[in-house]
């Protein structure tokens, strides 16, 4: 069975929340106890049943009505296996929808049909197409306030299209939903005449999620050498991590990066037995035919197709520190399986919320802000750029005092010189 | 080239986490409970690693409230494994007054639990401990992260949570702080089975249909042990049950089935009308239960 993972967002009361509910509480993925817990809870708030209370968790969350955090779901159809982020509207939490979107195949971005498209469902989609999701499905949400009216749909979902028109998504699906009463969720509605696609579960199910992945183009960061302390194995030596990207076989050319040694795999083990293919996203351990000295960090990669090596990089950066960013900010990076302190050298642009272009030279980036932004790394590093992988593409920054994430990093591809 | 099932996706994913873990942390733990979860992780921690030995060794808290049969199979797989069992008591904990017993005809060791691991985590200097915990299990669980951060006390603070994006884990730590580490943060009680079905994993007999004497409450069967009181207006009766999880005999339900096999328990899953927790008093006591039992500590 295929998996799909997806992410809800938009902006605050949008019904995200009680969207995710129905889907749920439609597709009979809800338990006994579950119904019970859930019909207990909503007589406190005397609404009728709060299809919203089930993601969420917390005890704010529920006393404020609110989401705070990301809260995944797991549901499953006899068609496909679903997982869920159900993230925040609120601006404060913008870097949770960016957690959430990190790992997505597709975004349900919901608009309240009396609202509009706002602020937030304008950034959203920004981040959606940042983060490359590839598909995107607009719900418009909460037609039974708007009396089902084809006007205010078509014209929120015109408005969608122009707006994400350059956004580089494969798709962009649009569905005239109500969360509250179910329309166009799991069943299909016949309150909207003017809507001839499937309902929104449907939908889910039979997209095909395409994964662009190069077979040609093999990236297995190193995680860890094995070694067994067992003499009979004392020549046993591989090199363990998940593959991210493309395929790998015994006798492939391959070469170790930012090390630059080149060799050639000699066989390939998964948990301990060898297989003739290793390819994304396996968890395998690599041995090669040289005696070479490969740690935690490097990269093996196809040697036809290898990774840039550098110690500058340029990337766009989503802060999520409530301390803003500053130019010479030292930091730990992360990136795959390799760690290396960096400097921040320059804040090229910062994203204005309004218009989503970049504005130039800002003198910090704040919470939530997204930029670009040029680092240096104190160790050399073998990367792709995101466009190309997401696995070698990506990166986080780490406050060294606090330990704590505080930004999401892209790589981007220098602009040729003008 | 040919896609990798749901099952083996979960389990290279997982494979994963345990070797970031491995690789981050200095002195890391696998907590074992004997649990079909616990067993899971076990063996994936045994995969990630061949041909060489699993680093972490298993720290089971003893809560001294754990079915016979537990604890025999505990022993049991342990020495199977070939891996190195610690175990620390919450009866210890009680006796040195760093927890008070729960009084009552179903008294919990659960709050006590997580002192003693807490203890433990300090006294064996503990920087990471892997655990079962599934976000499908529990709404508090659904906001977890897979390295999550716990201060000195164990506390879980779910307002300041490091985001965790792509498959980039942070380990960083202060000295004295540990992280909770949870593989299966993806699976479901669904996966867990068939993955159990796949590899054919031993499991307690207690997973199974057998004869045992309960007390039939709220429409719940509790098992009776030394631990329960049982009162004159208790219907007690002898019936053939089986447990869906098993912690501890005062606070796990059975329930009445014929189920012998793992074949059996997919199948009574599929058609199940209650989630795993619903069997479970400990977190029926109140909407937040779980969320403030870590908070304390608790996984
Ligand atoms: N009329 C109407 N109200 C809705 C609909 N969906 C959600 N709501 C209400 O909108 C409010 C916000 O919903 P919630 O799911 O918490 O929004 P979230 O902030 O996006 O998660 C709640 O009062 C819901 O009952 C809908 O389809 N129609
Ligand atoms: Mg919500």
């Amino acid at each position: 069975m295929e998996l799909l993972r997806f992410i809800t967002c938009g902006s605050v009361d949008d019904g995200k929340s009680t969207l995710i509910g129905r889907l749920l509480y439609d597709s009979k993925t809800l338990l006994h106890d579950q119904v019970a817990a859930l019909e207990q809870s909503s007589a406190k708030g005397g609404n009728g049943l709060n299809l919203a209370l089930l993601t969420d968790g917390l005890r704010a969350e529920r006393e404020q009505g609110i989401t705070i955090d990301v809260a995944y779901k797991y549901f499953a159809t006899p068609r496909r296996k679903f997982i869920i982020a159900d993230t925040p509207g609120h601006v404060q939490y913008t870097r949770n929808m960016v957690t959430g979107a990190s790992t997505a195949d597709l975004a349900v971005l919901l608009v309240d049909a009396a609202q509009g498209v706002q602020e937030q469902t304008r950034r959203h989609a920004y981040l959606a197409s940042l983060l490359r999701i590839p598909h995107v499905v607009l719900a418009v949400n909460k037609m039974d306030a708007v009396d089902w009216s084809q006007d205010v749909y078509h014209r929120i979902r015109d408005e969608f299209l122009a707006l994400t028109r350059a956004s580089g998504f494969s798709e962009v699906h649009a569905i005239p939903v109500s969360a509250l009463l179910g329309d166009n969720v799991v069943e299909a509605s016949t309150r909207t005449p003017y809507y001839d696609g499937p309902p929104l579960l449907r939908y889910l199910e039979d997209l095909e999620v395409d994964r662009p992945s190069d077979p040609e183009r093999g990236r297995l960061p190193v995680q860890l050498v094995l070694r067994p302390s067992d003499p009979a194995l004392q020549d046993y030596r591989a090199y363990a991590g998940q593959v991210t990207s493309g395929a790998f076989r015994p006798g492939d050319a391959v070469v170790v990066l930012p090390s630059n040694i080149h060799t050639t795999i000699a066989g390939i083990d998964r948990y301990g037995e060898p297989v003739t293919e290793a390819f994304a996203p396996m968890s395998v351990a690599i041995r090669l035919r040289d005696d070479v000295d490969v740690g935690r960090g490097e990269v093996i990669a196809s040697a036809k197709r290898p990774l840039r090596v550098g110690q500058e990089l340029r990337a766009r950066l989503c802060w999520m520190a409530e301390r803003p960013l500053v130019p010479r900010a030292r930091l730990l990076l992360r990136h795959a399986t390799a760690a290396s302190p960096a400097i921040v050298t320059a804040i090229e642009s910062v994203v204005d919320v309004h218009s989503f272009t970049d504005q130039p030279a800002p003198a910090q980036l704040a919470l939530n802000e997204i930029g670009k932004v040029r680092i240096k790394t104190a160790r050399t590093l073998a990367f792709d750029t995101y466009a190309e992988e997401r696995g070698t593409g990506a990166f986080v920054l780490v406050d060294e005092a606090s330990n704590g994430t505080v930004a999401a990093g892209l790589i981007i591809a220098e602009e040729p010189a003008t | 080239m040919s896609l990798l099932s749901h099952l083996e996706r979960l389990e290279a994913e997982a494979i994963f986490i345990l070797r970031e873990t491995a690789a981050q942390f200095e002195r890391p733990v696998l907590m074992f409970s004997g649990g079909k979860d616990s067993i899971i992780l076990a063996h994936l921690a045994a995969k990630a690693f061949r041909p060489a030995l699993s680093p972490f060794p298993y720290l089971h808290i003893d809560t001294g409230h754990n079915f016979p049969e537990t604890l025999a199979f505990r022993d049991r797989f342990t020495a199977q494994m070939g891996a190195k069992l610690i175990v620390r008591l919450v009866e210890d904990s009680i006796r040195l007054g760093r927890a008070v017993e729960e009084k009552g005809k179903f008294p919990s060791r659960n709050r006590q639990q997580a002192v003693t691991l807490v203890d433990a985590i300090a006294e064996l200097k503990l920087d990471a401990c892997i655990g079962g915990g599934r976000r499908d299990e529990e709404k508090a669980r659904a906001k977890e992260r897979i390295f999550s951060v716990r201060d000195e006390f164990g506390g879980w603070e779910p307002r300041l949570q490091r985001p965790e994006l792509w498959n980039l884990l942070n380990g960083r730590i202060h000295v004295g702080e540990n992280v909770r580490v949870f593989p299966l943060s993806n699976w479901t009680e669904l996966d867990v089975w068939q993955y159990i079905r796949a590899e054919r994993l031993p499991l307690p007999e207690l997973y199974f249909a057998h004869q045992r004497a309960c007390i039939v409450r709220d429409g719940l069967l509790f098992p009776i042990s030394p631990f329960v009181r049982i009162d004159p207006e208790d219907d007690v009766r002898r019936t053939q049950v089986r447990f869906r999880t098993v912690g501890d005999m005062t606070c796990t339900a059975a329930f009445p089935s014929d189920v012998r096999d793992v074949d059996g328990i997919i199948d009574e899953l599929r058609a199940s009308p209650v989630t795993e927790r619903g069997s479970r008093l400990d977190d029926q006591r109140s909407e937040a239960a779980m969320e403030d039992r870590k908070r304390e500590g608790y996984f």
